[in-house]
């Protein structure tokens, strides 16, 4: 199953390489990993997706824990929970095209963030499974390359990952 | 007081009451060895090798509990040291390596003996710091030590870069008395919801087995262990790294578990319906194959380390907590408690476990001619009283040192578990008898093994550590040789020297006494003149059994119930050297 571990970690030299190194020496899978401070300078947060089963899954959440620059973590699969992913995809585009891509990218919500005579950059964010979707829409030729953040998570209500 | 980061380094090991420092220089750590000849508080113990100083430190460890501590210089200094490092983390030792590293400006150019410190060290360190700032020399130290010798015990390496510890920037020194980290709080009592659960599974046992280890040992709890396994008269095995934790004298110890554990014990496990896991890992050597692993127990298990529990085996109620206070918070609600264990049931399973104790399945040919490695270690064990603090190597040897050295107090046995790590015996007996300088110290050791860290018969005479070596000599690596037996149709590859050095020359070499025995008669009379040697190290070289192999054995992937007792006369090797 996938799992969404959200991660408060202290800002320091080498935190991420810790996390990251974890996941190879043990054998674990990262689909995704995003990492950037918080509004708190001395903490990074960390959104990390797995799969795993649910002894993996235990285990991950263990073996991260020991880790020392580790404040704070949840399983987010465990809790109601929304979750972004930010996309950047450049398409090629042309006097025929232009209106189509247009369109496709309203229908997903998504802006259109850069124009030349033949591309565009749209920008787009949700669940994974709707860049996903997105991206399926589009013909397959016409993308010239795609930039994804992978998801970040929150859960939802009063309760937050914090000191 | 205005200190240089050298001396800031110095100070704060004085400050942490550090009595040895094991360690060998190099360019980046040369301001701190200036600032080390300049006092005598801490001594300075000169290795010759930096693994040695990691296993030195680590002895020192184990048969004190502090923390050992180690000094090597950038590059090479600190790749050497990175098999101590991995050894004391697999075993759980409390351990401070300070590296030095090039100077902060040329980090990252591919300097002169640089290497990444932190990186390399990552995987197999409890936590790891780079220095940038000599202002944070003080607080750094404080932490790696705090992190070292609490929770889970484990090294944690200091990288500091030269320009940290330059002589001419000097600030002001203060060491914290106290440090909290807000990453960082292991537990200590246990959910006493999980205790009362399982005071009700020992208490209704019919059948229990307590299965404890190393984290006893580590923990300080061999006393509350001993007391509540006497008030319950259950019958107790320990782990490897258990050893001496549970008195082995005691007629309540039914052995060492697991691939070269004890008959009684492995079956006792697995035919168990509750079994009291105390501060293991239920590593791969204990357990045998996992998916036949006491298939009729409820397990508890007792660990400082949460991700220690349902790692390899699925407990039913896991305690997380230091285990001498969890030992001590459940004592006390089993003396309490209205029930008391069921005596019926209990003396019918100790007739059973006293049945299996009559394969006598660690008897070795007490009438051969030739000497057998497991009577050394009996008369060892009977010349030193059982009183010895005993280090070995990595081997058949380890096993019999284990099996025949009955280990009555914990500390005693120190030896490389979860690495095996061969070479570590020498150096940790030297840090074992800087520790004790009063007692017995005896490596139990093989001519493979001893040669991994030879040089350290240097060390010992600087320093005037008068050790017992007992090299088990049977030409072979033995325990490869043993798989090889097994497993390839005794096709000995590479398992066997062809040039062995004359031991007793090299011992004199060192200016040591050597002693070579070749005969069975001659072995009480060697160690008795060994040990009446009080102010020597005396390399003592017994030509042992090359044939001889290490039994009862739990092949590999079998499981329990499945023990192989000793080899059966007439098998390749038998032959191939009659
Ligand atoms: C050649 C060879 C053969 C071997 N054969 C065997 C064999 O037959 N049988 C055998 O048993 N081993 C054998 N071993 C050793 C084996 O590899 C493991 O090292 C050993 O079994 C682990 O022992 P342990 O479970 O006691 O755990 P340790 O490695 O000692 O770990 C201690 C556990 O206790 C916990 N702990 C630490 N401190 C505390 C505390 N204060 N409170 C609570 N918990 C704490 C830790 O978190 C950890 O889980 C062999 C090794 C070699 C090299
Ligand atoms: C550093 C290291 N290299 C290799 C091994 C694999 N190994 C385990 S036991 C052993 C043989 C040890 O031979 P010896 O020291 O003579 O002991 P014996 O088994 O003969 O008693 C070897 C090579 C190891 N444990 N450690
Ligand atoms: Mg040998």
């Amino acid at each position: 199953m996938r799992h969404i571990i959200s991660i408060l970690i202290e800002n320091e030299a080498g935190a991420l390489s810790r996390v990251a190194g974890l996941f190879s020496a043990r054998g674990y899978n990262i689909e995704s990993l995003t990492v950037a401070p918080t509004e708190d300078a001395t903490l990074s947060r960390m959104t990390l997706v797995t799969r795993g089963n649910e002894d993996i899954i235990e285990q991950i959440t263990k073996q991260l824990n020991k880790l020392i620059d580790i404040v704070k973590l949840i399983d987010l699969a465990e809790a109601a929970h929304v979750e972004r992913e930010l996309m950047l995809v450049k398409v090629k585009t042309n006097d025929t095209t232009r209106e189509e891509v247009k369109r496709l990218s309203d229908i997903f919500r998504g802006k259109i963030i850069d124009v030349t005579n033949g591309s565009y950059v749209i920008e787009m964010t949700g669940t994974s499974e709707k860049l996903d979707a997105f991206v399926q829409a589009l013909d397959e030729s016409s993308i010239i390359e795609t930039a994804r953040s992978g998801p970040t998570s929150m859960s939802r209500g009063e309760d937050g990952l914090h000191l | 007081m205005e200190l240089s980061g050298g001396q800031i380094v110095v100070q704060c090991l004085k400050d942490e009451g550090v009595e040895y420092l094991f360690g060998y220089p190099g360019g980046a750590v040369l301001h701190l060895y200036d600032a080390i000849f300049h006092q005598e508080d801490v001594k300075h113990i000169l290795v010759r090798h930096e693994q040695a100083a990691t296993h030195a430190a680590d002895g020192y460890a184990r048969a004190t509990g502090k923390p050992g501590v180690v000094l090597v210089t950038s590059g090479p200094g600190a790749t050497n040291a990175v098999t101590g490092i991995a050894t004391a983390y697999m075993d759980s030792i409390p351990m401070i390596v300070i590296s030095g590293q090039v100077p902060t400006a040329v980090i990252g150019s591919d300097a002169f003996q640089e290497v990444d410190m932190v990186g390399i060290t990552r995987p197999c360190v409890k936590h790891n710091f780079l220095v940038k700032d000599v202002k944070d020399i003080a607080a750094t130290m404080k932490k790696a030590f705090y992190v070292a010798t609490t929770g889970r015990p484990g090294p944690v390496v200091i990288d500091i870069p030269k320009d940290i510890t330059d002589p001419n920037i000097k600030v002001p020194y203060h060491y914290p008395r106290d440090i909290s980290m807000r990453s960082y709080s292991p537990a200590s009592k246990g959910h006493l919801g999980q205790i009362k659960k399982a005071v009700e599974l020992i208490l209704n046992a019919k059948r229990p087995v307590i299965y404890s280890g190393g984290g006893v040992v580590l923990g300080e709890a061999s006393a509350e262990l001993t007391q509540m396994t006497q008030i319950l008269d259950y019958p107790i095995t320990n782990t490897l790294m258990g050893l001496g934790a549970y008195p082995a004298t005691n007629k309540q110890f039914i052995g060492m578990l697991g691939m070269h554990g004890t008959y009684e014990a492995n079956l006792a496990m697995h035919e168990s319906d509750v079994i009291l896991a105390v501060g293991v890992r239920f590593d791969d050597r204990v357990t045998g194959k996992l998916a036949e692993f006491c298939p009729n127990a409820k397990i508890i298990h007792i660990d400082i380390d949460p991700a220690s529990i349902s790692k390899t085996v699925k407990v039913d109620v896991p305690i997380v907590g230091e285990v001498k206070q969890v030992l001590e918070q459940m004592m006390h609600l089993i003396q309490e408690h209205p029930s008391k264990p069921d005596t019926d049931a209990l003396a019918n399973w100790w007739a059973q476990i006293n049945h299996w104790r009559t394969t006598q399945c660690l008897e070795f040919d007490r009438n051969s001619d030739i000497i057998k490695p497991q009577a050394v270690v009996e008369q060892l064990y009977a010349i030193t009283k059982g009183d010895a603090y005993i280090t070995s190597d990595v081997g058949q040897h380890q096993m019999y040192a284990a099996q025949f050295y009955h280990f009555d107090k914990p500390r005693r046995w120190i030896n490389s578990g979860g690495l095996g790590t061969m070479g570590f015996g020498l150096p940790a007996a030297i840090g074992v008898k800087l520790a004790h300088p009063d007692m017995e110290v005896a490596c139990i050791t093989g001519e493979a093994s001893i040669q991994m860290c030879i040089q350290e018969l240097a060390t010992a005479a600087q320093y005037n550590t008068p050790i017992k070596i007992i090299n088990l000599n049977n030409r072979y690596m033995g325990m490869v040789r043993q798989w090889q037996e097994l497993n390839y149709e005794s096709r000995y590859s590479q398992s066997y020297m062809e040039t062995i050095p004359d031991f007793v020359k090299l011992a004199e070499a060192y200016g040591h006494v050597g002693i070579r025995v070749e005969k069975p008669e001659e072995v009480q009379p060697a160690l008795e003149k060994a040990f009446a040697m009080k102010d020597r190290t005396v390399f003592i070289d017994f030509l042992t059994d090359r044939t001889e192999n290490v039994y009862p054995m739990i092949e590999a992937g079998k499981g329990h119930q499945e023990m192989t007792l000793r080899v059966a006369p007439g098998t390749p090797i038998e032959r191939e050297l009659a």
